[in-house]
């Protein structure tokens, strides 16, 4: 144990010292994944429960496909699979960005959790109670203010126990990154595996740093409901 | 040709896919009966190891934990095959893949049912005790078919997990439906294409699943009447 921590301690963390890698990327993956999922997920959900089936049914076609296949599937198709595509390589700039494999991992990551987002966004506008809806409009509000208002605050914080879930389980779903030669945790821990073959330490080591990740997010999580979900905490006797 | 020549190879690897999801199933639901069991009991012990189980398993990536079992599983073999003087035994990628992710879910598992189990109103089973059932015949004829009402929505979320979460046994070296479509893109030059094929395959194990629980919920849910809002 302690010859892979000598040897790999700086890799595991931030740098193989030439780049960065191991818990630097893990969490550069998930941040930027997650960033991405968030943004787009808002406008989606409110597409997803819009009463015109057009606007509607794309996005139940986009989540049901991205959330019924392994993000590992996703992942190789836009990584391998889009870079065999003559149109792709001819196109300069299609060539540049499917090349990299961190892009190839951030664009199929992003829209898997956008996927997974979306819907947990949707279910909770439609939990929306109807009297916060009937007071908005006797209020005179206009539909986008309605939902800027209105329905999207209260919707994102019933949303919150299940998008920390949905955190979680991206943190999780990074590991597939090494695939695509991005050097997260578990690419170091491999090479730590190869080095030293060792690899109940080095897979061990990596599964201890996700740990301590998941309890930090959740701790995170936490703190958040508590302060954005007070209003729904049952009151100590 | 079907699928220019390679649908065997497709067929065969779907066909791995489903063994390998359904028999994790099966390991992942008993250990999750079982670490219910202990996260319920009474006895601290027993109590703080399921705790722990389940703690660590949630906590740590699927992926990490496979690649740890699966390479450690065959090295803590070789040690005793190599103590006792016998001759290496070479783990089957099928029996490691299933006995990693069922030992994984069956974490997962073990809070779906923990959460049932407590939801079974408690004079169920005191009635039970009341007309003489012995213990086994409590848990098999009145907790378990009332347990699964309530744990049915979270096996159903669990399952769709684990199925997805076999794509990753390719990369442990099992010839599932993504290794098949992997080796069939590379040697006919179509990755896109046959990317695209694995894809559809999980789309329409995930389908046909969704129906099945769908029917499930149905049955399960005998006798109960839903709220009309």
């Amino acid at each position: 144990m302690s010859d892979i921590i000598q040897q790999f301690w700086r890799a595991f963390l931030w740098s193989d010292g030439y780049h960065f890698s191991g818990v630097a990327i893990t969490l550069w993956l998930l941040a930027i994944s997650i960033a991405f999922g968030f943004v787009v997920s808002i406008p989606l959900s409110v597409a997803r429960v819009s009463k015109n089936k057009l606007l509607a049914w794309p996005v139940w076609l986009y989540t049901y496909v991205f959330r019924g296949t392994p993000l590992y599937v996703q992942l190789l198709l836009f990584y391998t699979g889009m870079y065999s595509l003559d149109v792709v390589r001819n196109h300069e700039m299609l060539n540049v960005f499917f090349r990299d494999g961190m892009n190839c991992t951030l664009l199929s990551f992003g829209l898997n959790t956008c996927a997974y987002t979306t819907e947990i966004f949707a279910g909770a506008i439609k939990a929306t109670p109807y009297g916060e809806i009937e007071a908005a409009r006797a209020y005179g509000m206009s539909r986008f203010t309605l939902y800027r208002r209105v329905i999207i605050p209260s919707a994102l914080r019933r949303a919150l126990p299940a998008y920390s879930n949905e955190v979680i389980l991206m943190l999780h779903a990074t590991t597939v990154a090494f695939t695509a030669t991005v050097p997260d945790i578990l690419k170091v821990a491999r090479d730590a595996n190869s080095a030293t073959y060792d690899s109940f330490d080095a897979f061990g080591l990596a599964a201890l740093l996700y740990l301590c990740i998941t309890f930090v997010l959740v701790a995170l999580f936490r703190r958040a409901e508590r302060k954005l979900l007070a209003h729904l905490r049952p009151m100590n006797g | 040709m079907f699928l220019d020549g390679f649908g065997s190879l497709i067929m065969a690897g779907t066909w791995v896919t489903i063994e390998l999801a359904v028999m994790s199933l099966l390991v992942a639901f008993v250990i999750g009966l079982l670490g219910a069991g202990g996260r319920v009991s009474t006895n601290p012990l027993v109590n703080a190891v399921a705790t722990v189980y389940t703690t660590l398993i949630r906590g740590v990536p699927d992926l990490v934990l496979m690649l740890l079992i699966f390479y450690s599983l065959q090295i803590g073999l070789n040690k005793i095959t190599e103590a006792l003087h016998l001759s290496q035994i070479d783990l089957d990628p099928m029996v490691s893949g299933v006995l990693t992710l069922g030992f994984i879910y069956g974490a997962y598992f073990t809070e779906t049912f923990r959460g049932a189990f407590l939801a079974v109103p408690k004079g169920q089973i005191e009635a039970g005790v009341a007309y003489g059932l012995s213990g086994w015949q409590v848990f098999s004829r009145i907790q378990f078919p009332q347990m699964m009402r309530f744990a049915l929505p979270g096996i159903s979320n669990n399952w769709q997990v684990m199925l997805k979460a076999t794509a990753l046994v390719s990369i442990i070296g099992l010839a599932d439906v993504v290794k098949a479509s992997i080796d069939a893109g590379k040697s006919s030059y179509r990755v896109f294409y046959f990317t695209v094929i694995a894809g559809l395959v999980y789309l329409a194990l995930t389908s046909v699943s969704n129906l099945v629980l769908m029917w499930l919920e149905r049955h399960y849910s005998t006798g109960v009447r839903e709220a009309e809002l």
